[in-house]
């Protein structure tokens, strides 16, 4: 077997080095009765070329050849090659978690940088050196906020992604926090005055995303406000990265739980993805995760180490600020890469470019009879349309054009049924915008008796 | 070594007790065991500590250790100049490395614990398992 | 940024034990890429828009529109290619050379799973396009389902938890919803003293107690006491079998039924599976959920870091509480999401967990096959090879017969006032990366080493003759260990000092 580098004779010579007459003898701490005596029963084994066929078959099994306006949290954006060709380099990797430093320099600084880009693009102090995803990082900002107040309830926007709030309420269930969920307006933000009116007794934390699930920006120092005037925290979702290009970051908020996904790592089906959280440094010790530091030898050189361990399970164990250990390392390196290829004014203008499309497809789309803007509010790249005819049932014919359509926003807001949530990326180009708004057009015209495709 | 007028816990805490004054701090054996010192975590002034609850936590790089007040009493001081330089527990532990003082519950309380030379034996006794 | 150049220890110091599996070699000095940054520099360079562009304040309202990011970098593409080469080439790495780190068996990488992985129509795929348009990505996640289900014996899985970690906090809420549906969830969780300290962690954020049970002087699980731990407060004992010693817990069944006779249920840490996969089933031998770490066993690669996956594989009593969405085959060669389970403990996370990573373990697996057991017995091999060879060397604190991973202490060291760490540093010198040092805590001064199935005859030889040569040097020259490592970029670096004054970012 290939990736087994040992010759029958070198297993012989080490059986008889260890001084025992089989490789069976070494299992006679395992019952026997529990010791398989026949092979599993698994596919394989396979050649690379026969593994590559096998992959290669699947993923013509799936939506290739379709042009797709979905976002909801995932994002198309653009990928430079340069990523992947650094990303796969052995070291990075095939390396280990930087805990002994002197051979982890690479890592470390790396890390060092990405702890760096995610302040500056956040205007947060300190951030970590990345959690799982979005998700799950806005669960353990909120835990967090729990942490620091001594409080047990959290105010949660339903403007934030459906998906997001599942997993927190996931979390919170066995750890005696309560949620109440905050209504939106007509401009898709989330209700600032009935946020107001809301009791602030015992809340750790109001919870908004923005841009929201809805696409649309929200007032995060108004938000902030409110918050700290009912000596609650602000925590802020982030799950487009790139609209820190051009919107304004949330630097009134007091931890930011953001989705890296958008910097240079791809959809992949959901995952792996890069979470990261970014705080005040007076709340650096409640923040879970890894994090990186300078430091300097004996000699005065300077190297990176990780730092701060004493908040981890490693060492905390039951009392740790979190039970995570392995993270999205590698993918936070992806990250990080993009970020600097990327830089100042490409960042900027990625974002801008984002906007002009998302801009032109909404218009454009706005134009067809019955097509509706849902709300009032700004919006990056994602927005939300009303339609005259169910979501589904336009995607249905919209994928005889292979097109996926928008998110049929109904399911998870059953007050807002025929709308569908659009993204449209820099990578969107014209041609197929306009090959969308035709499909619709047509699809309305055809459809508008209410007649549906059998 | 260990001062004659400080009373000590097994969990390896000093009192001194001055009138209804307590001061509490760690010993030497312990921020010896513990290392290098880089944070510290204080109760706030006002506090309400029973014997055996915990004060905080005294943190090296690599170990978290929960410092036990060895009295009872409320918190009317917190030794703030840890902040910035926690390396006094190191260089300090029965001075400048104190942690709080408390209005005690019970002044006649830390009688009970052991007396300079008790703790002595006793430290010497556990230094002599550890190299066994 | 200019580095001295300090004058180099004698060669003979490094060399004193004549190492031979490494060499000193000048490696590029980079600073951070901030530091290269000028204004005017781009590493992207985008195509041009095909429609109208838009002024930001006038569409988001001034409010709304940011400052440029500042700080940020201003790079070319060839600074980043070269910035980033040169710190990976400060990094050890699997493709460099063992890693004995216990209980992280680090594996080789296979690097077609990579190129599967990236395959366009699998990287590309959104989590939320038509089912009909995922069938190829769900077909490789039910594959992988079958596989994980055959190796363990289970019935049931999730593939959403995204590390070792979260399949602990999703089997421990699963064992929560269980109990609570016959009628008392119970309060704690029996964790044994030489437990990884997720375990403990995530006990707490699943809403129980911690119970600490000693283990017995053998290291192992105190079967003979287990039933006074066991009340009706106990939910379930978590354990890793085989130990942290690498000791296979041969009570198991008696374990099992311990807690079963009481109403309890056995978690198994899986993060030993390399011990134990096409040799033994955990789901035959009693266990009732177990997570595994694909990014240890199913050689999905560590990054740095991350990412993982972690897989929990449950039996049929625990099955309706499995975290949404389940993928199911609704009929032969058609695949779903099931998110309609009512019972469910909810979600772990968006989406439906790490499919890059669980794709990667799918190409493993189907590069062994049945024959996955020569993979578990060569690392079993390795693990008693490299334990005979140093037997003599190292004190062995618990002598029983070891499975994929060896515990040995420090003690005769310490005689020379040299400890695990500073013998793991040295070892650095010696061209290998240290094995663990932190734990299990059962064995105060551990060294835990695991070579995986991955390490060749000479790889193993090598090390132990490095092993050999720094005890040797531990008792003739000590401070030279103490003071290790001395042919790395950076020499041990101030801890303290990081951690008092911590500066966790750059700033211009």
């Amino acid at each position: 077997m290939r990736y087994l580098p040992k010759s029958p004779s070198e297993r012989r010579g080490m059986l008889d080095a260890i001084g025992v007459a089989t490789v069976e003898d070494l299992f006679k701490t395992i019952p026997e009765k529990f010791r398989l005596r026949d092979p599993l029963k698994l596919p394989g084994p396979l050649s690379e070329t026969e593994i590559i066929q096998y992959f290669q078959a699947r993923a013509s099994e799936n939506s290739r050849g379709y042009t797709s306006f979905l976002g909801a949290g995932v994002y198309n954006h653009l990928r430079s090659v340069v990523t992947d060709a650094l990303i796969q380099r052995g070291e990075f990797l095939t390396s280990y978690t930087p805990y002994q430093a002197e051979i982890s320099q690479g890592t470390l600084e790396a890390i060092f940088e990405f702890q760096t880009l995610i302040c500056q693009l956040t205007g947060q102090e300190v951030a970590n050196a990345s959690m799982y995803d979005g998700s799950t990082a806005l669960t353990e900002a909120v835990l967090m906020a729990e942490r620091l107040t001594s409080r047990h309830t959290v105010l949660i926007a339903r403007t934030v992604h459906p998906e997001y709030r599942q997993v927190l309420q996931t979390y919170a269930k066995h750890l005696g926090i309560t949620i109440r969920e905050i209504g939106f307006t007509a401009s898709g933000q989330v209700d600032r005055a009935a946020l107001t009116s809301e009791s602030f007794n015992d809340v750790a934390a109001v919870v908004v995303q923005s841009p929201n699930f809805f696409g649309v920006i929200e007032e995060i120092p108004e938000l902030a406000e409110v918050a700290h005037a009912g000596g609650a925290l602000l925590v802020d979702g982030i799950t487009e990265a790139v609209s820190l290009g051009i919107v304004r970051p949330p630097a009134e908020a007091d931890i930011v739980a953001m989705e890296c996904q958008s910097l240079g790592v791809a959809p992949s089906y959901g995952g792996p993805y890069v979470g990261v959280i970014a705080t005040r440094d007076k709340f650096v010790r409640q923040l879970p995760g890894r994090l990186a530091g300078q430091a300097f030898d004996a000699e005065g050189r300077r190297g990176f180490v990780l730092t701060l361990a004493t908040r981890e399970q490693h060492i905390r164990r039951e009392k740790a600020t979190s039970n995570i250990c392995t993270n999205e390392a590698l993918f936070a390196l992806a990250a990080t890469i993009h970020m600097t290829l990327l830089g100042k004014a490409g960042l900027r203008e990625l974002a801008e470019q984002n906007l002009a499309k998302a801009r032109f497809a909404r218009t454009e789309l706005e134009k067809i009879p019955g097509v509706r803007r849902a709300f009032s509010g700004p919006i990056f790249n994602e927005f939300v349309l009303e339609f005259p005819r169910s979501i589904k049932l336009i995607n249905r014919w919209l994928l005889d054009d292979k097109i996926i359509g928008p998110l049929a926003i109904g399911t998870a807001y059953p007050d807002l049924s025929k709308r569908g949530l659009f993204c449209v990326t820099e990578t969107m180009p014209r041609a197929e915008i306009e090959r969308l708004v035709a499909s619709i057009k047509r699809i309305l015209e055809t459809t508008g008796s209410g007649e549906s495709k059998s | 070594m260990y001062p004659a007028d400080f009373r000590y816990s097994k969990e390896h805490e000093w009192v001194k007790v001055e009138g209804s004054t307590g001061t509490v701090g760690i010993t030497d054996y312990a921020q010896s065991e513990l290392g290098d010192v880089v944070f510290v975590e204080l109760p706030k002034i006002g506090t309400q500590l029973k014997a055996g609850q915990s004060i905080g936590t005294i943190e090296s790089v690599k170990a978290v250790s929960e410092v036990y007040c060895p009295v009872s009493g409320e918190v009317t001081a917190v030794n703030d100049a840890l902040s910035n330089s926690p390396e006094k527990i190191n260089q300090e532990p029965h001075t400048g490395g104190w942690l709080i003082k408390l209005k005690l519950a019970n002044p006649g309380e830390a009688s009970a614990l052991m007396d300079a030379a008790a703790y002595t034996a006793y430290v010497d006794a556990k230094a002599k398992e550890h190299s066994a | 940024m200019s580095e001295i150049l300090k004058t180099e220890p004698e060669s003979s110091e490094l060399e004193s034990g004549k190492i031979t599996k490494a060499r000193r070699h000048v490696s590029q000095n980079e600073g951070l890429i901030f530091e290269k940054s000028a204004p005017g520099k781009r590493g992207i360079e985008l195509p041009p828009l095909d429609v109208p562009a838009v002024d930001a304040a006038s569409e988001l309202g001034r409010q709304h529109v940011r400052a440029e990011v500042e700080g940020f970098p201003e790079v070319s593409e060839i600074e980043v290619i070269r910035h980033f080469t040169r710190l990976s080439t400060w990094n050890y790495a699997i493709d460099l050379g063992m890693y004995p780190l216990g209980s992280c068996t680090m594996k080789y990488n296979p690097r077609v799973n990579e190129f599967v992985a990236r395959l366009d129509g699998l990287a590309s795929e959104h989590p939320y396009q038509p089912i009909e348009l995922s069938q190829g990505v769900l077909r490789i996640l039910s594959d992988l389902q079958k596989c994980l289900l055959e190796i363990t014996g289970m019935d049931a899985v999730t593939l959403e938890p995204v590390a070792g970690a979260q399949g602990e906090l999703a089997g421990l809420l699963m064992i929560r919803a269980c109990l609570e549906a016959r009628g008392n969830p119970r309060k704690k969780v029996l964790i044994p003293d030489s437990a990884h300290g997720t375990n403990p962690a995530s006990v707490v954020i699943a809403g129980y107690e911690v119970q600490n049970i000693k283990s017995n002087a053998r290291g192992q699980l105190d079967t003979d006491h287990l039933r006074e731990f066991v009340t009706e407060d106990v939910a379930a004992l978590m354990l890793t079998n085989p130990t942290t010693l690498g000791v296979f817990e041969e009570r198991i069944a008696e374990i099992a039924d311990i807690l079963h006779q009481r109403g309890a249920l056995l978690y198994m840490d899986g993060a030993n599976m390399n011990a134990l996969a096409g040799v033994t089933r955990p789901g035959d031998f009693g266990v009732d959920v177990m997570h595994l770490n694909l990014h240890k066993t199913f050689s999905t690669p560590h990054g740095g870091g991350g990412p993982g996956a972690g897989p929990v594989v449950v039996k049929k009593i625990l099955e309706p509480y499995l975290p949404v969405p389940v993928v199911v085959e609704k009929e032969p060669g058609k695949f779903a999401l099931d998110s309609h389970r009512p019972k469910s403990i909810g979600r772990v996370r968006a989406y439906c967990g790490n499919f890059g990573v669980l794709l990667r373990a799918l190409a493993y697996t189907l590069a062994y096959g049945p024959g996955i057991r020569q993979a578990t017995e060569d690392a079993v091999v390795n693990a008693n090879y490299l334990r005979k060879k140093l037997e003599g060397v190292f004190d062995l604190p618990y002598p029983l017969p070891s499975l994929h991973e060896v515990v040995f202490s420090d003690a005769r060291q310490k005689k020379h006032g040299v400890n695990t760490m500073d013998i793991a540093k040295r070892l650095i010198d010696y061209g290998f990366h240290p094995y663990t040092t932190a734990f299990p805590l059962i064995v105060p001064g551990a060294l835990m080493i695991e070579p995986t199935e991955s390490e060749s005859r000479e790889e193993c030889d090598l090390f132990v003759e490095a092993m050999r040569a720094i005890a040797d040097e531990a008792e003739k020259n000590p401070e030279l260990v103490k003071t290790a490592p001395h042919s790395t970029r950076v020499g041990r670096l101030d801890e303290v000092a990081a951690a008092r004054k911590p500066v966790l970012r750059w700033r211009p």
